[in-house]
């Protein structure tokens, strides 16, 4: 069983091939296409359409995710052009970036012994998320001036201040365990 | 807009205008079935009046009994009657063993891959258990509405694991109920409260957040949906599948205990009779400030206690504390601001208890909602969703979209866990994966699927292991086997291999890691039916014609309507020999020659049905791209 279903996510939810997305549109267009394949309005349909039906709804899903969230976006885009993020070619970072990240690690391990942790994590969270709206808005610069590069290094950054901001989730996830 | 019409409007049979389907909450404690008769939806109740049927089965050498009939023999026969086994479906023998305050024996056979229970009828499983229940709400509910079902909905705690989804839906086949959706106990809530219009009034274009907060007999679910439009939108889930209402009866069970200076309750009469005092003394605590408890125990020994209400919700306080972590995880889930939370819609008997919403009201800063009864709202969103699964609403506007409430990772080196599937990902869905060999000529591979937000393998829940075998022999590393694991609509994992170098389909062996096989579901089936041979083969083939005469309407409408459009002469005859054969079938009395005929029609059509479908899909995007309707849906200017 196939679905042709147009494989570039972009083109599936009719929009430009940009960094920044109309949200409410993606949001429409989703649930008008969802409205149509989903299983449920399969239900007492036969086998095929219902195995078909949830082939094309988990591709339906799997394409909104991915445009949804900006830092799935960005790594996807770049893949479009042939960029892949996760592939280790080299591991140079800017000094600056990284003496700010062990500056918030360091925070982010002091969590536990500080006097309120809940308000450390909120003053951690606040400053990690700062940082991602500035190189988000980098990101989206250099990739509207085309400028791969730059792109896929602002984009790198993106990810380290990721994994870091679920660090925190984490550590307030054995916050409230430990309560 | 249809995509494939099963039938053309005015074309659909007449005795089939309303299909009879019902949803059931099949709880720790108790357990419902509601319907949705002339628009709106009602729990089914028995001749006494009773919409509860505990969930409670009692076996004895003449058979087995369930409910209130059952709840009678937990103080005689407490041995022989199972409760709460809910807990137990779709768990290992040592996580069972492992369950506090079971009165009756688990076997401790090391082979049987699922825990048995000792009665006096034999030895049952939990999957079995849960059967018997659902046997009685589906004969219930065919007496009150006077016709076979066409299928259930069931709901289940959101956060069951894959192994909990499957046993759950094995007990219902093994009921001989057909499973039109598995759906998560929160969600309907609120498909309950939603369209009600309580929550959207006034306001229906907007998001409307809520947080539906189940604290039911044996499990508590906390989760955050989205609803706009009709459409229903799970943001996040959390819970504890170990603790509810059950736990706040236990604390009161323990205070009596020591209150009446009771070292050991050893009769498991007496052990039944103080629980049954605790919860009602519970349950007058909810309107009154204090209650008196009475009872005497086998030894002649009698208790005669006095509780308040405050020294009430000091004793459950803390448990009552213990649901506000998941509540707080999933507002940092889904990054949702206490604020953002529109209404607190309250589930479970046992948010009767004042503390409770005292202090979930304080959590999300308002008014706990209560409109509908708490036991039954469950059951009454089960119902609407089956009301319109079953095809008996074409035209209406609720769509539910849910999420995977467990990450699914595979194992890899060093007992790590990789996630495949974050949790909360939208359902269904589908990940690949690709592999490789490590040894020349290597023609299997195996693989550990876990469920769970930990690390390390052992810290989670082994759900399968699965064997590929096939591999065309390669040198290490060239082989790119790609795995896809799918989550279907009803959260449950389905696995397929592919070798992408030689297209080479590779088998896949599954090994649950607890749970049923499929030979052994079709055993308990065949036992289940055994008194009744000839009324299943009736049945069996009643159901059959019913189904290849739908099958071949479909088929033909479809055929009529674009028939030329997406098949070749050829295609087309072979499709229209294969209708006359299956129609010739139902002119038979052979169940099997009818199923087979069904099956080579399902098979012979599948490329058309995707082809006629595909082109739907392209024609509505199509349609779509041309015009501006996302705008003036949204309303929003697209951004330059």
């Amino acid at each position: 069983m196939q679905i042709s279903l147009s494989s570039d996510y972009f083109d599936l939810f009719d929009l430009p091939k940009q960094f920044n997305v109309d949200e409410g549109k993606l949001k429409a267009r989703y649930m008008e296409l969802q409205r149509m394949i989903h299983p449920d309005k399969f239900a007492a349909a036969s086998e095929a359409e219902k195995r078909w039906s949830v082939q094309a709804a988990a591709h339906i899903n799997s394409a909104h995710d991915t445009l949804a969230k900006p830092l799935s976006r960005a790594s996807y885009l770049l893949k479009l052009n042939d960029i892949d993020l996760d592939v280790e070619t080299d591991t140079q970072m800017a000094p600056e970036f990284l003496m700010s990240q062990m500056e918030l690690r360091e925070a982010l391990e002091e969590i536990p012994s500080s006097a309120d942790p809940y308000l450390a994590v909120d003053k951690v969270r606040k400053v990690i998320r700062e940082e991602i709206e500035g190189v988000s808005l980098a990101f989206d610069r250099s990739f509207s001036a085309e400028d791969h590069t730059e792109s896929r290094n602002r984009a790198r950054e993106w990810q380290f201040l990721d994994k870091l901001l679920s660090e925190v989730g984490e550590a307030e996830a054995r916050l409230d365990d430990d309560a | 807009m249809a995509l494939l019409q099963i039938s053309e409007p005015g074309q659909a049979p007449a005795p089939h205008q309303h299909r009879l389907a019902v949803g059931i909450d099949l709880g720790t404690t108790n357990s419902l079935v509601a319907t949705v008769r002339s628009g709106s939806a009602t729990v089914l109740r028995d001749a006494q009046g009773h919409a509860i049927v505990p969930s409670v089965v009692n076996y004895s050498g003449d058979g087995s009994c369930v409910g209130r009939e059952a709840q009678q023999y937990a103080l005689t026969d407490p041995l022989n009657t199972i409760s709460s086994v809910k807990r137990m479906v779709g768990k290992s023998l040592e996580e069972v063993q492992g369950q506090q305050g079971l009165a009756v024996k688990v076997a401790t056979s090391s082979t049987a891959s699922s825990p048995r229970l000792h009665t006096a009828a034999g030895d049952v499983t939990p999957v079995e258990v849960s059967a018997e229940i659902l046997k009685e709400l589906r004969s219930r509910a065919e007496e009150s509405l006077g016709g076979e079902l066409v299928g259930a909905v069931i709901t289940v705690p959101a956060y069951f694991d894959d192994a909990q989804r499957q046993a759950t839906k094995d007990a219902a086949k093994i009921a001989g109920l057909h499973v039109l959706r598995l759906l998560n106990e929160p969600t309907a809530a609120a498909i309950a409260y939603g369209l009600d219009k309580k929550l959207s009034s006034g306001d229906v274009d907007n998001d409307s957040i809520v947080a539906i907060y189940d604290f039911g007999g044996g499990t508590f679910d906390i989760s955050l949906l989205r609803m706009n439009r009709g459409l229903f939108e799970v943001l996040a889930t959390a819970g504890d599948t170990a603790l509810g209402g059950d736990d706040l009866d236990n604390a009161l069970v323990q205070w009596i205990k020591k209150s009446a200076a009771i070292t050991e309750l050893t009769e498991p009469a007496d052990l039944r009779a103080v629980h049954a005092a605790a919860r009602s003394a519970k349950e007058a605590l909810s309107s009154a400030d204090t209650t008196e408890i009475k009872l005497a125990l086998l030894s002649g020994a009698e208790i005669n206690l006095s509780l308040e209400r405050n020294q009430f919700n000091e004793l459950v306080e803390p448990l009552i504390r213990r649901t506000l972590a998941p509540c707080r995880r999933v507002l940092r889930d889904a990054a949702i601001e206490k604020s953002a939370i529109k209404a607190a819609v309250m589930v479970g008997g046992s948010t009767r208890v004042p503390l409770l919403r005292s202090l979930v009201s304080e959590f999300f800063e308002q008014e706990v909602l209560t409109d509908i009864d708490p036991d039954e709202v469950v059951a009454v969103g089960a119902a609407l969703q089956a009301d319109i699964l079953a095809g008996n609403k074409p035209d209406a506007e609720m769509l539910l979209l849910d999420v995977a409430p467990l990450s699914l990772g595979l194992e890899t080196m060093g007992g790590l866990v990789e996630k495949i599937i974050p949790r909360n990902t939208t359902i269904p869905i589908a990940r690949a994966q690709e592999f490789t060999t490590h040894k020349d000529g290597q023609t299997a591979m195996a693989l550990h699927v876990v469920q769970g937000e930990r690390e390390m393998v052992a810290d989670c829940r082994s759900l399968a292991r699965f064997e590929l075998r096939d591999i065309p022999p390669m040198v290490a590393g060239k082989p790119r086997i790609q795995v896809v694991f799918q989550v279907d609509a009803d959260g449950l994992l389905t696995v397929s291999a592919i070798e992408r170098e030689s297209g080479v389909v590779a088998s896949i062996d599954v090994k649950p890691s607890y749970g049923l096989s499929d030979a052994q579901i079709e055993k308990m089936l065949l036992d289940s039916m055994a008194s009744a041979t000839q009324d299943m083969h009736a049945r069996k083939l009643a159901e059959q014609k019913v189904e290849g005469e739908r099958v071949i309407e479909a088929l033909q409408s479809a055929l009529q309507a674009d028939g030329e459009r997406f098949l070749d002469p050829d295609e087309r005859a072979q499709l229209d020999s294969l209708c006359a054969t299956l129609k010739t079938a139902i002119e038979g009395d052979d169940a099997d020659i009818i199923k087979s005929a069904i099956a080579d029609i399902e098979h012979g059509s599948a490329q058309y049905v995707e082809r006629r479908m595909n082109a739907s899909v392209r024609e509505f995007m199509a349609g779509q791209s041309i015009g501006n309707v996302e705008e003036s849906l949204t309303g929003r200017p697209e951004k330059t």
